[in-house]
């Protein structure tokens, strides 16, 4: 036996009859304009908070002189996770609450591409609350940002894990009484490496927090409030000076590597403080996997893979 | 024992052997004995010697120890099964002596460790009785240290004795497992080998001799089910993978996880298994297709993230090491009663690739032909081991690696167009750019769960959804038409077709053997690919008068397994039937064959 029914063939790489292109060396290539980066219109409803994080998420691929094919955007199930069909980038639009073991499978895998993961509050903190919690603790190189609304939007008013006491949905028609999760909290305790809080009134403090996070080597966590105007107006008018709230940045004496410093500033009152709460670098998993690689690729220098299997083999004769 | 004068082994001549085909010997005690190191010995040993082996264990699921068993069977020709009833039982307790004794054939011999055991008077005449002081000799040859461990390589000694077993290559076994550690260590084993060898059993026993095997040409490897699956994959190509810890699955991502390295591949242990599954996924979008696998629950909780590849339609391998259930159920036990969960589990339409390799070689080479099933498909692909297969040692030739490796490293060359649901798509398949491709034309896909139109951009439009969901079915009709015809063992035509899929093939082939050689019209065939079906068994069927559909798993509401529900749905045929048992162990050859006689006594109905 070892005639394969299946050997192996090399494949078509695409469906049609498409011709590859000469490659184009990056120096000749023009940056990406806004109308080049976006492609299907959002499906979000006017005034939807979670425009602004997509138009700043265009801005920071402009700004960074990102190429279509360098970008890689995943999302589980949710309203702002419809984001990946807005973004004119390789996509994926993965299962409710496990865009982030989708998105360690590329990061891993594929060392060469970072992966931005675009969530809201039930993705992250509900039904992928395991995940988070594990892919901040192995510290696997993404930008994860959730857009938290504190509340279930795409399904019409139910309580999020995020929605504070007495909120009226109509799970809890006579008010929520869980505690809410705080997701900053959260990611510290588990051990992500990077915590920042923005919000979408914000701009220029969003693609700030985004650019930091873009350029920390492991999971880098960005809890951004972002309004839903259907469900839960109003929600976050203290933390918008323009609605006769405040906007407290981090105060600078903060020592961000402070995990217990970050983890009081995470608990301040109600509108709490924005910016970077934590910022403690560590050995990625990634880099964890290529020194494991390294090392044994060490081993069996020069020899092709059939034979390193090939001694595996012997030893079992 | 008596103490008698020492006779040099070397003497008399060759009818001091009784000569054998093969031997069947089951070794029972508690799983601390070390009983499965023996039965290792005994294989990888049989494999040296050209000869075949097929192993059987059962062992506990607690975890601090308790009854276990090891049967070997070794011969000089195809060995097919475990073997229903074993020539030796070797007990090390009574437990382990009564328990087992009559898994003995008549006749059969038992060799009893005298310190332990005290044989029953009733037994003594159906079986041949032999006692050694096994612990109290290893005590002695190994200074006294009271420890039990030892004991079994006195008995692998003993058995080497009575077996005219190749004592210089089990010394090289035995250099090559314990020689790394402490040299004390592989000392005190020589010295309870040599102990063992050198019990004189005088004419107690005559010892057996096996006939010379025929030379098969080409080294055998001995391995397991489940190190044949994992290093199948490695051969394939799979670069990644995710898992979590399940057993018998677990064995596999170990082996994974300590191999995959060297080839620049990792295998990531995740915080559960809807995680592994979705790591895999995330892999396989990476350009390259990656591996999760589980058993039993693990299964069930993968399901989700299944439907999803099938519907985003990415290649991704999924190993289901079958064990008893449902729930937690039997964890140590062989079934095959997640046909329809590996078959259909999932909600809405969501047709897949589902694989059964027939024993430890072809889980090697199945492994390779699911990883090109699913690129060529753009499809998961699950591979159906078991409990049985995953555990059990057996020979086999030495693959010719330098062929059957494969790079499937991606390509990122930049194409100028791309639409991956292509529905003019020449060959009805999907294919999808790995991320880090530069697609010229500016247009860039999406990968979803939700309906989507050819650049993977969600629609709700019905004519999409109608076109979709048949572009999905459709390329894994192709793939049927593809699929080796099954062929039958034994003449086409007949009075009983047996037909199994998975781990049955064994056991099913020497149920043929057996009734034709009683003059009976019996044939089978074995199905490896069990989903979809390939083209051709209808003519098969059609060549019989009855057909039994044998597996491991209960017959249901109605009266069929899993498979044969499958079959009859698909063939429409009464003659259809099935033979079931879910006891939780392999197919005995002879249950399949009563199985049949009470089905034939009893045309119609229930077999």
């Amino acid at each position: 036996m070892s005639a394969l029914s299946f050997p192996f063939t090399t494949l078509p790489r695409t469906t049609g009859a498409v011709a590859e292109v000469p490659p184009l060396a990056d120096t000749d290539r023009k940056p990406l304009t806004k109308k080049e980066i976006s492609a299907d219109h959002p499906t979000w409803c006017p005034g939807c908070g979670d425009f602004s994080v997509l138009a700043l998420y265009f801005k920071l691929i402009e700004r960074r002189k990102l190429w279509h094919e360098k970008v890689t955007t995943v999302a589980g199930i949710g309203c702002s996770s419809r984001f990946p069909y807005f973004v004119q980038a390789h996509g994926a639009h993965f299962i409710h609450g496990r865009a982030l073991p989708f998105a360690s499978g590329v990061s891993l895998s594929r060392p060469d591409i970072h992966v931005f993961v675009f969530g809201g509050d039930g993705d992250a903190f509900s039904i992928g609350g395991n995940h988070f919690s594990h892919t901040a603790r192995k510290n696997i190189k993404m930008t994860y940002v959730v857009m938290d609304n504190f509340v279930y939007g795409l399904t019409k008013k139910q309580t999020s894990p995020t929605s504070p006491i007495g909120f009226k949905s109509k799970t809890d028609i006579w008010g929520s009484t869980d505690r809410p999760i705080n997701p900053m909290k959260q990611a510290i305790s588990a051990g992500a490496t990077f915590v920042a809080r923005t919000t979408h009134t914000n701009p220029n403090h969003v693609l700030e927090m985004m650019e930091a996070a873009m350029d920390h080597d492991g999971f880098s966590y960005i809890e951004c409030l972002s309004e839903c105007v259907e469900f839960y107006a109003g929600a976050f008018d203290a933390s918008n000076p323009r609605k006769g709230g405040k906007f407290d940045l981090i105060p600078k004496e903060h020592d961000v590597t402070d995990e217990y410093a970050a983890y009081k500033l995470a608990d301040a009152a109600w509108p709490g403080y924005f910016g970077i709460l934590y910022r403690n670098p560590r050995a990625t998993k990634n880099a964890n996997e290529a020194k494991l690689i390294a090392d044994h690729r060490a081993k069996v220098q020069g020899l092709a893979d059939w034979q390193i299997l090939q001694k595996s083999f012997d030893r079992m004769k | 024992m008596s103490a008698v004068a020492e006779v040099p082994a070397s003497a008399g001549g060759p009818s001091k052997f009784t000569k054998i085909n093969e031997a069947v010997i089951r070794i029972a005690g508690n799983s601390q004995d070390g009983i499965q190191a023996i039965g290792g010995f005994l294989a990888r040993l049989a494999g040296r010697s050209e000869q075949e082996v097929m192993t059987f264990m059962t062992i506990p699921s607690t975890i601090s120890g308790g009854p276990s068993i090891f049967q070997v069977r070794i011969g000089s020709g195809e060995v097919l099964s475990a073997g229903d009833e074993a020539d030796m039982l070797m007990a090390f307790y009574q437990h382990s002596y009564e328990d087992h004794v009559h898994s003995l054939k008549l006749g059969g011999v038992v060799l009893y460790d005298s310190d332990h055991v005290t044989p029953k008077p009733e037994w003594l005449e159906n079986y041949r009785h032999v006692g050694v002081a096994i612990s109290g000799k290893t005590v002695e040859a190994i200074g006294g240290t009271g420890r039990d461990k030892g004991k079994n390589i006195f008995a692998l000694g003993l058995l080497a004795r009575i077996y005219d077993l190749d004592v210089s290559k089990l010394k090289k076994l035995i250099d090559e497992r314990f020689g790394g550690k402490d040299t004390s260590i592989l000392q005190n084993a020589i010295t309870c080998f040599e102990s063992g060898y050198n019990h004189q059993l005088q004419d107690l026993l005559k010892p057996y001799q096996f006939q010379h095997a025929e030379i098969r040409g080409g080294h055998q490897v001995v391995m397991n089910g489940n190190e044949a699956l994992a290093f199948g994959l490695i051969a394939a190509g799979v670069r990644f993978g995710a898992g979590y810890p399940i057993t018998p699955w677990s064995d596999i991502m170990e082996l994974l996880r300590r191999e995959l390295p060297k080839y620049g591949g990792s295998f990531i242990q995740c915080e559960d298994e809807i995680a592994s599954i979705s790591m895999a996924i995330g892999g396989s979008y990476g350009g390259r297709v990656a591996v999760t696998g589980s058993s039993g629950p693990g299964i069930s909780l993968k399901t989700e993230a299944l439907g999803w590849a099938i519907m985003a339609e990415m290649p991704l391998i999924v190993v289901d090491v079958q064990r008893g259930g449902p729930s937690t159920g039997m964890p140590t036990n062989i079934e095959q009663s997640d046909l329809n969960i590996a078959c259909f589990g999932g909600h809405g339409d969501s047709p897949r690739v589902v694989i059964a390799p027939s024993g430890v070689e072809d889980c090697f080479y199945t492994a390779i032909e699911a990883v090109n099933i699913a690129r060529k498909y753009s499809t998961p692909v699950i591979i159906l081991s078991d409990q049985g297969i995953a555990s059990r040692i057996e020979a086999f030739v030495e693959p010719d690696l330098k062929n059957v490796c494969q790079d499937l490293t991606p390509d990122l060359t930049p194409v100028a167009d791309h639409k991956p649901y292509d529905l003019k798509a020449t060959d009805g398949v999907t294919r999808h750019l790995p991320p880090g491709t530069r697609i010229a034309s500016g247009k860039y896909p999406v990968v979803t769960g939700l309906e989507h139109d050819e650049l993977g951009h969600p629609t709700g439009s019905p004519k999409l959804h109608v076109a979709m969901t048949a572009k999905r079915r459709n390329k894994l009709k192709k793939l049927a038409e593809e699929l080796p015809v099954p062929q039958t063992y034994g003449p086409n035509e007949g009075q009983v077709l047996l037909i199994g899929w998975g781990s049955t093939h064994g056991p099913m082939r020497e149920a043929v053997d057996r009734f034709r050689g009683l003059g009976d019209a019996v044939s089978c065939v074995s199905l490896k690919y069990v989903h979809p079906l390939p083209n051709g068994l209808e003519e098969i069927i059609k060549g019989f008068r009855h057909v039994f559909v044998v597996e491991l798993n209960d017959e249901g509401f109605y009266g069929y397994g899993q498979f044969g529900a499958i079959l009859r749905a698909r063939y429409c045929d009464p003659k259809i039937r099935g033979i079931t048992k879910v006891d939780g162990l392999t197919w005995k050859v002879k249950e399949i064959i009563d199985h049949v006689r009470a089905g034939l006594a009893q045309p119609s109905g229930k077999a």
